[in-house]
């Protein structure tokens, strides 16, 4: 694993700073009736998508959960199909059918986002048996929320993935509550990782490993943490990695939040992933901040065309809707 | 009578239910502190307390499940499935435990639950928020099934499936939620389950609808009666199993033609069967084709507001399909 460079390290301040400018241009899109429907922002978690999907490999696979546009944005999805796909339009990622829960492409080998929680977990492990039953050399990076490690469909995921030895990289995304449940009162155990350990320590050694639970508020830390656990499924098998991070939006918009107080989001607002890593390479390189400033007016400038795109884009039709039943 | 909405209505039935019989609680994702997603249990958790408004994690098939152990057990549960869409992963409870105990132990057990679960489309939710899934377990004897289209049923419903004997589904239409208004008496009643109601009375045919799609038919039944002079009669099924055949056919008796409105796939949905139960048991008075209007056979609810609007009957389809059928 090389230490990113000056320009890896500024593509990933880019990525993180375009998921943010998008997210609140949607929020803002929605309070005007634009976008409709329900809608979940990656506001806060930005470092641990980008750093987690940093670490694939090209051959690598990506699923995730409906809070996906952080990870698609990250895996280098069209920002203007996206936006379109936001506001239902006919140029959108899937033509305005999924939505924003499920953007996927299959050239990025992104899986897609999933609005049942916990339903992808079976199918990455699914995607996982192919690449070991081809023989190649691909990893599935699962990402969940900390709700969804509730649910049993993670728990036959992980033992399965476990008996098979699977090259799975299970990365809980813990933003602390599931909607309105913190995860002291949903999980029996708080430190999520310590699921693992009930499939792991097979014969010899084999079955899940208990991985670590990384700054997810640290795109570097996240970085390195799932390089190294692709490693592991790579060349042993499963592993359960935990991002501790923080929502600091409501669930969904029009979420009351009542079950947290304003000082706990200003608290971590305050020390939110993206000014956190803007000091740091403000600290690490003399002379940046000119930089930071241009990309940050680039991305303005990205979003902004691309909802100009997406609001002169086509409505779908109602060919549209009785496209894609099946197969031909 | 003081007017409520319709969601209102459902938090004061559980309110005085809860009142009334210390055997009854409920549980679901974030129906204690939150007050649930829709806000339908507001309250009670301050009122009842965290052992009688009793927060679950995520997982569906345990909500479900506990209930109909603690049912069966002589508890009195009321299992809210935060949208029918996620229901699934605990269908194998539901037809296999809940509807089969009764029967499987030759009465020596029986279940007497409610689920309730938002259902329906018309709020911009797309594929995993706007489900109508009664059919699948309509065809699960066993179960009884209600929908109610106003406030006046869905507390008196709602009361009356909390002291049946029997698993008791009650879907409730989402986009009626605030937007259906109407009286509630002051004082205790119960709407019995297993009887539907003419809710207009008309010669020239007979329009049969339940939750959202029976507010829809009402307004439809007025727009023709003003434009063009047609008098519909309207049956809001309500109980879905057991059948009212009795209401169903005596309308159809007096006008000779049918139209079925439900929001589902029209494929094999709720109104296949009423129109066979016609055809069947009514062919002498058959005057014109037994007629449905449904949603198309597409595997969900698009996510774009265009191709939803396509997707739903609306009181202008309604009118359309109306007039067709009394020109037949
Ligand atoms: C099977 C299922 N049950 C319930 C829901 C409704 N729901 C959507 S998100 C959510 C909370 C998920 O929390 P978590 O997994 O921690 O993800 P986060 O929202 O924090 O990203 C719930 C209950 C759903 N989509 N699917
Ligand atoms: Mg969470």
């Amino acid at each position: 694993m090389a230490a990113p460079n000056k320009e890896t390290l500024l593509d990933w301040y880019r990525q993180m700073v375009l998921i943010r400018r998008f997210e609140e241009r949607c929020a803002e899109l929605y309070q005007q009736g634009l976008i409709g429907g329900f809608l979940h922002l990656y506001i806060g978690q930005e470092a641990t998508g980008v750093g987690a999907v940093a670490a694939l490999r090209e051959q690598d696979h990506v699923i995730t959960a409906y809070r996906d546009h952080g990870i698609a944005l990250a895996r280098g999805l069209d920002v203007n199909a996206l936006m379109a796909e936001m506001l239902g339009k006919a140029t959108g990622v899937s033509g305005g059918k999924g939505g924003s829960m499920h953007l996927a492409n299959r050239d990025l080998r992104f899986w897609g986002g999933y609005g049942i929680v916990g339903g992808h977990l079976p199918l990455a492990a699914g995607i996982a048996l192919k690449a070991k039953y081809n023989e190649e050399d691909e990893v599935v990076l699962c990402l969940m929320g900390d709700g969804a490690t509730n649910i049993g469909y993670f728990h036959e995921s992980l033992n399965l993935s476990a008996v098979w030895e699977l090259p799975v990289v299970w990365l809980v995304e813990n933003n602390q509550y599931g909607m309105g449940t913190s995860v002291a009162r949903a999980s029996g155990a708080t430190e999520i990782v310590q699921k693992a350990m009930a499939y792991c320590c097979g014969p010899d050694g084999r079955g899940m490993a208990v991985g670590p639970r990384l700054d997810g508020m640290d795109v570097i830390a996240m970085y390195d943490g799932i390089s190294e656990a692709i490693e592991h499924a790579r060349t042993k098998g499963p592993i359960l990695v935990e991002s501790l991070t923080y929502r600091l939006e409501g669930h969904s918009m029009g979420d009351p939040q009542r079950y947290r107080t304003k000082e706990e989001v200003e608290e971590f607002s305050a020390a939110g992933p993206i000014g956190r890593f803007r000091n740091h390479l403000i600290e690490k390189y003399k002379n940046i901040g000119s930089r930071l400033d241009s990309i940050d007016q680039e991305v303005l400038d990205e979003v902004e065309a691309a909802v100009e795109f997406a609001q002169n884009s086509p409505d779908p039709t109602f060919e549209d809707l009785t496209s894609h039943v099946y197969v031909d | 009578m003081p007017e409520v909405t319709l969601i209102e209505a459902l938090r004061q039935a559980m309110d005085e239910e809860l009142e009334r019989d210390d055997r009854v609680f409920i549980t679901g994702e974030d129906v204690g502190q939150r007050g649930g997603v829709f806000r339908a249990t507001v309250g009670l958790f301050e009122k009842y307390g965290a052992e009688r408004v009793i927060d679950s994690p995520l997982a569906e098939l345990s909500i479900v499940a506990v209930g109909i152990g603690a049912a069966l057990a002589g508890m009195r549960p009321i299992c809210e499935i935060q949208f029918a869409d996620y229901i699934f992963p605990a269908f194998n409870q539901i037809v296999n435990e809940a509807a089969l105990v009764y029967y499987r132990t030759n009465g020596e057990y029986n279940v007497p639950m409610v689920i309730r679960a938002p259902y329906g489309g018309g709020i911009g939710g797309g594929l995993y928020h706007s489900q109508s899934v009664e059919a699948f377990f309509a065809h699960a004897p066993g179960l009884k099934i209600v929908i109610p289209s106003n406030p006046y049923d869905a507390k008196g419903l709602l009361k009356a499936a909390v002291r049946d004997p029997n698993p008791v589904m009650v879907f409730e239409p989402k986009k009626g939620y605030r937007l259906i208004r109407g009286e509630v008496p002051d004082h205790e009643y119960t709407v019995p389950i297993g009887l539907s109601e003419v809710t207009r009375k008309g010669d020239d045919l007979t329009v049969y609808a339940y939750g959202m799609m029976h507010y829809y038919t009402l307004q439809a039944a007025e727009m023709v009666a003003q434009q063009d002079g047609i008098q519909c009669e309207v049956v809001d099924i309500r109980t879905l199993v057991p059948l009212d055949k009795e209401t169903v056919l005596n309308s159809f008796k007096k006008t000779g033609k049918a139209l079925i409105v439900y929001e589902d796939n029209r494929f094999l949905g709720y109104g296949a069967e009423l129109a066979a139960i016609l055809s069947d048991e009514a062919f002498e008075y058959m005057d014109g084709p037994i007629r449905r209007l449904a949603g198309p056979d597409v595997p969900g609810v698009p996510f774009a507001h265009t191709m939803q609007d396509f997707f739903m009957p609306s009181p202008e389809k309604i009118a359309h399909a109306i007039r067709e059928l009394a020109a037949y």
